[in-house]
């Protein structure tokens, strides 16, 4: 598996490989012919723009458009340009599509998939363009997934399309030039599958999209000062990989959580709730946050460092846990 | 009286339907009153010849989307009062397993993609099964049902542009019952919603709603120009709600219409107006009007008795339908 490719990359793969074999897979977006990170590249000239549709700036349409050809036997894929813009688009995924199946009794499924793109912060971005708005998908009930590697968002991507249920895949900003290796073929990685992307004994980091590469280099400066860290990636935020998530917390009884949404109701409250109430036994020293300050990111180049999770203050926090007598 | 090149036989079959809704919505108060239906309701009395007059046009294959006050476009159809009444009692053979009630009813089997409880949020829905009808090739249309209400809301706003620039198999139809809630279309909208509609591009036009046989022509034009591929319609139909906006509402006396103004529309009931043409007409086939009317209230009887007979959903299905797939420990319940 030598061949490499970018994050965007590997995803402009999955949606080439599942749209070739799924006559019913449709890509609904805005500024089509502009998006310059490369996974829709191609698209429109491969599959036509009855398949790739482009349309006006009307988020809240193209996601009900969307629902109304997934109940008319579409598979939808929705393609957000940047996380915030599922704001506007809120009623039609919260209160529509995700709660219709249910209100229905089951008489049909939304089987959409919605790519939400530069998620997070990458510098300067400011308040409207640096959200990681999972936490409020998952609350609703939508499922959500987030890779942290170019081979995970290929594989991730497939099970999305394919699943039959609302799937958000969210695309942290900083990792969609990130290259690795990809395997050719066309491959599913399950939901509610993390994976443990370092071994060690003493302290688990869960880490989540772009923060997974971070930790594990926090976890190499670590390990020269003799402390051996783990990092588990739960890879799909909902449904969660329980079992391998108490796995990890029974190995090691220490966890630094790491995730860049919001404290208060962020993801890292939901894993840290889970963990108290499963694993009580299992835990060494007090569950340790890290994790996206409650403010709109700020512009300026140090305010907006300050209220982000880092490398830093997660090394801050493994020392303090490993160090939990 | 209304003069039309309708058929007898075909206004009698209307008329059939708005009765139908007419006594369902009648009967429906009542059960809410007496507490066999635990919940509140829009009641669709006074606008029937719109859901009706329009549904004639369609086909199984067309697809709907409704609103909050939906009984009638799902009656108008061809919904199952017994599954309806089901449905608002909150029983397992209603039309969602008792999971919706009366402001999500659907029978997506017969193109009716459902109720709503958020004003205009089916409009873009019915767009997107359109676009799909397109893509495929097929001949159906969509109709979103909507209230003038929904004229002020941004995603039915955006619909209506999509409609128009992707030239969709789309007929929309708001059923303007001159209040949103109740605040006057007056104090909530400048100009003809017709002339808004047609300001994106739509043909549009505004038909008068209390006419079964006039709602039918103008929503059977928009159909044929939907199949043609010619593109979106915008039906304007001016209507009434005779009753308050929800049954909760009944019993707060409010003042914002004058019992003149119910009045007058009354003195248009669309029932009444089908009913005198087909007096005139001598056009009932067989018997008449007491004589169907009967027919369709023993109908209604039959669908509440065979309603309460229904199972209640069993409390351990109460995480179900969610999702076509699960996982351990997902959807999550109230406690570990």
């Amino acid at each position: 598996m030598s061949r490499e490719l970018s994050f965007a990359e590997a995803m402009n793969e999955a949606l080439t490989q599942e749209m070739a074999v799924d006559d019913s897979i449709v890509i609904f977006g805005e500024n089509i012919r502009g998006q310059g990170r490369g996974e829709l590249r191609g698209l429109q000239d491969t599959f036509g723009d009855d398949r790739v549709i482009d349309l006006p700036i009307s988020e809240a349409a193209m996601t009900g458009i969307a629902t109304g050809a997934a109940l008319a036997g579409a598979r939808p894929v929705i393609h957000y340009q940047v996380s915030s813009l599922i704001f506007p688009a809120f009623d039609q995924l919260v209160d529509q599509a995700a709660k219709l199946p249910l209100m229905l009794g089951g008489q049909a499924h939304v089987a959409a998939t919605y790519l939400i793109m530069g998620a997070g912060a990458s510098g300067g971005r400011a308040g409207q363009h640096s959200d990681n708005p999972y936490p409020y998908l998952i609350h609703a009930g939508i499922k959500t997934v987030m890779p942290s590697t170019p081979s995970d968002a290929k594989g991730l991507l497939a099970t999305a399309i394919r699943e039959d249920d609302p799937v958000a895949f969210f695309v942290p900003v900083r990792l969609t030039a990130m290259r690795g290796p990809v395997a050719e073929n066309p491959y599913v990685i399950p939901l509610a599958q993390g994976e443990v992307k370092r071994n060690g004994r003493d302290v688990t980091v869960v880490a989540t999209g772009h923060l997974v590469g971070d930790a594990i280099a926090t976890a190499e400066v670590l390990s020269k000062d003799g402390i051996d860290v783990e990092v588990w990636d739960p890879r799909s935020l909902l449904p969660l990989d329980r079992a391998g998530l108490a796995a990890t917390v029974r190995k090691t009884g220490r966890v630094v959580l790491f995730d860049d949404s919001h404290r208060s109701c962020g993801y890292a409250a939901e894993l840290s709730g889970i963990i108290a109430e499963n694993c009580f036994r299992d835990l060494k020293a007090p569950i340790k946050r890290v994790t996206r300050a409650d403010v709109t990111i700020p512009f300026g180049q140090a305010i907006e460092a300050e209220v982000l999770p880092d490398p830093a203050r997660l090394e801050q926090a493994i020392r303090a846990v490993a160090a939990w007598e | 009286m209304p003069t039309s090149n309708l058929d007898p036989a075909s206004l009698i079959s209307m008329y059939r339907r708005m009765r139908l809704i007419r006594r369902f919505e009648e009967r429906t108060a009542e059960l809410i009153d007496a507490g066999d239906i635990r919940a509140h309701a829009h009641l669709y009395i006074g606008e029937e010849a719109v859901a009706v007059g329009v549904s004639a046009a369609l086909e199984t294959r067309d697809i709907t989307t409704s609103t909050h006050r939906g009984h009638g476009h799902i009656l108008a159809k061809g919904g199952d009062p017994m599954r309806m009444f089901a449905e608002l009692m909150g029983r397992e053979d209603g039309y969602n397993r008792g999971r919706g009630g009366s402001m999500h009813i659907a029978d997506v089997g017969l193109g009716i993609f459902g109720a709503n409880g958020i004003v205009g949020a089916g409009a873009p829905m019915a767009c997107g099964a359109a676009r799909m009808f397109k893509n495929r090739g097929e001949p159906h249309v969509a109709v979103p049902f909507f209230g003038d209400g929904a004229m002020n809301q941004g995603v039915l706003l955006e619909s209506l542009n999509i409609a128009a620039i992707w030239d969709l198999p789309v007929v929309f139809v708001c059923e303007n019952n001159q209040y949103a809630i109740t605040s006057p279309i007056s104090e909530m909208s400048r100009g003809s919603l017709a002339d808004r509609a047609a300001a994106f591009g739509l043909e549009a036009e505004t038909v008068d709603g209390m006419d079964v046989a006039a709602v039918h022509e103008a929503a059977t034009r928009a159909v044929a120009r939907a199949r043609a591929g010619e593109g979106a319609s915008f039906l304007e139909c001016r209507t009434y709600r005779f009753e308050a906006h929800n049954t909760a509402l009944r019993a707060m006396d409010l003042t914002y219409r004058s019992a003149e103004e119910i009045q007058s529309w009354r003195e248009r009931d669309p029932l009444t107006l089908a009913a005198e043409r087909l007096d005139a007409e001598d056009g009932w086939a067989s018997g008449d009007r007491v004589a169907m009317d009967a027919e369709v209230d023993g109908e209604i009887e039959d669908a509440i008795t065979q309603a309460r007979d229904s199972a209640i959903p069993s409390a351990d299905t109460a995480l179900d339908h969610m999702y076509a797939r699960t996982y351990p420990g997902f959807p999550a319940g109230v406690s570990e």
